[in-house]
């Protein structure tokens, strides 16, 4: 009986978890819908704890329950305490737990079932995929967290990790047909493939990390899936693969924006090549505007209409409430004042309207890319604020460009454009931006928030 | 090809459910504004934390004096239940600067 109340629960947790992800595709009912879920995960959980109708010693019960505490208030308060700018990275480092701890299921499961060969492979499957999401995101956290910066590529390098992923599953294959009871055998393939999960991350250029996030998300959800299959356990089974689903057309979505495939994103030298060569084709070439403070503040006290372009820079410098209090000024001075949100401005998509939402900047000021690029030519001043690739007109003019065909934000467009950068390095891709060489713009330099905080002042004396 | 026959056929439910939830994975996403892919992601990270229950399990089926076994479900209920807590307040946190909003859209 205890067991078909359990069979029920997992029921209901399935279904808040497909209704809670549905709710989170609208901005009404999104916190809702999240909150669903979580407390179809609770029930889940405890469900788990109190129906499983098994004979269990009470050092066990101490045990899982000391874990679950210990867990809850690192992940909460990690969760809580942390800035908004650090959300990716965060993200990324959830979803690493959540691989591990798939991996480890599998580690341990194996020696309880050698033999069956069946659960072998299913145990071994969700080993890989789990340890791969594992390492993976680690290194993917420590690239948008700036201590790995660099994208490490040797020639040949996609042919290796091939081969190497093709070993893993070889490897496998040959553990489940032969019957292996070697659990060192086990630990070996375990290892290897949190080898794998860092070769696989770390030639791939930190513009590109939301895509990887998301990529290694949908893994996490079939390495949980993999865990459902191992037990019949229905609410693992569907949770997994609706995560594994979703994450996997949500990756789709991401190098849409970027018009990129997804092989381009995942073996391409993206950030790399290009970067040494100064700008592929030819290279750029002109000398630079410097603007000073007060030029910024007269041009944009004296237009009509000015679009801010948010980017990774103001989200570093935390620069989002400074930049709300120029736009209310602006405003009250009769200009109009819109952002222009790219894509993947920033490093996950939305990532600056979550950023800017913190500073309470309106939703409808917000203008996403095809509304706004029609806009610019009757725009006075364009404000690029620590963006870069995704305003390179390279996209649109030079073929040889690892960002060629990407859709980007026509600031050029506009009567003048003002890029406040910390230095002229290139952005993440590694791309010269000819922009910056462009007449009609003037360059800013120094820190978003500082830049903007001397603007406003000047304005405000005006 | 006779195994793999039967396999299909002993787990014929959950085969249903696993193209099925492909399915619904797929419709839930489709559309959804790029404002919300970030805490969409979010909320699906915080979702396959259901790896958790398989940790538990792995607990509960532990024999008690099997170290090895109760030390790594420890790690793993954890590991698992940081994915969950965090991954759901995470969400909430980003999702909770949305809600002043007037906007209607």
């Amino acid at each position: 009986m205890l067991n078909h109340w359990l069979e029920i629960i997992y029921l209901i947790a399935s279904i808040t978890f497909v209704g809670g992800l549905k709710l989170l595709g609208n901005p009404e009912s999104a916190r809702r819908g999240n909150l669903i879920a979580a407390f179809g995960m609770t029930l889940a959980i405890i469900g788990t704890l109190t129906l499983h109708g098994r004979e269990v010693e009470t050092l066990v019960y101490v045990l899982i329950f000391a874990a679950i505490a210990i867990g809850t208030v690192i992940g909460w308060l990690t969760a809580k305490k942390v800035q908004m700018t650090k959300m990716p990275e965060l993200v990324s480092l959830f979803n690493g737990m959540g691989g591990a701890c798939a991996a480890l299921i599998s580690l341990i499961e194996f020696e309880h079932n050698v033999g069956d060969g069946t659960k072998i492979g299913i145990i071994l499957a969700g080993m890989i995929i789990g340890s791969v999401s594992f390492s993976g995101s680690m290194i993917a956290f420590a690239k948008l967290n700036g201590t790995l910066n660099k994208s490490i590529r040797i020639p040949g390098y996609n042919m290796i990790n091939n081969l190497i992923l093709v070993g893993l599953v070889v490897f496998a294959t040959y553990m489940v047909m032969s019957g292996s009871e070697s659990t060192t055998l086990a630990y070996v393939l375990f290892a290897s493939a949190l080898i794998y999960g860092i070769l696989f991350v770390i030639p791939i250029g930190g513009a590109d990390m939301p895509v990887v996030i998301s990529l290694l998300n949908s893994f996490t959800g079939l390495a949980a899936a993999f865990g459902g299959f191992l037990y019949g356990n229905m609410v693992m089974l569907t949770g997994g693969i609706l995560v594994g689903s979703a994450g996997t057309i949500l990756t789709l979505a991401m190098c849409k924006a970027m018009n990129r495939p997804l092989s381009n994103v995942i073996f391409g030298a993206f950030g790399d090549g290009a970067a040494t060569t100064g700008g592929g084709g030819g290279g750029v070439q002109g000398s630079v505007r410097e603007v000073s403070v007060t030029d910024v503040a007269v041009l944009m006290n004296y237009s009509q209409r000015v679009v801010i372009v948010p980017g990774y820079g103001l989200a570093v410098a935390q620069a989002q409430h400074v930049i709300h209090e120029l736009e209310e000024l602006l405003e009250s001075r009769g200009v109009q004042v819109k952002y222009a949100i790219h894509p993947v401005a920033g490093r996950m998509p939305g990532h600056m309207n979550v950023l800017l939402a913190e500073s309470n900047v309106a939703y409808e000021k917000l203008v996403e890319m095809e509304d706004i690029n029609p806009e610019f030519p009757q725009t006075d001043v364009v404000l690029v604020l620590g963006a870069n690739d995704v305003v390179n007109p390279a996209a649109h003019n030079d073929p040889s460009s690892p960002i060629y065909g990407m859709p980007i934000l026509d600031v050029e467009n506009a009567k003048q454009v003002i890029v406040n950068k910390r230095s002229m390095k290139p952005g993440y891709a590694g791309i010269e931006n000819e922009l910056f060489f462009n007449p009609k713009t003037g360059m800013l330099f120094g820190d978003a928030k500082d830049a903007i905080q001397k603007v406003l002042n000047e304005i405000k004396n005006m | 090809m006779n195994e793999a026959i039967a396999f299909l056929f002993e787990n014929i439910q959950m085969i249903y459910i696993l193209v099925l939830m492909i399915f619904v994975g797929v419709e839930v996403i489709g559309g959804v504004p790029s404002v919300l892919h970030t805490p969409l992601m979010s909320g699906a990270n915080a979702i396959h934390g259901v790896v958790i229950v398989g940790a538990i399990l792995v607990m509960l089926n532990a024999e008690p004096d099997n170290i090895l076994a109760l030390s790594l479900g420890f790690v793993a209920v954890l590991l698992g239940t940081l994915n969950v807590v965090g991954g759901f307040v995470v969400t909430d946190r980003m999702l909770d600067m949305f809600k002043k909003k007037p906007g209607k859209k």
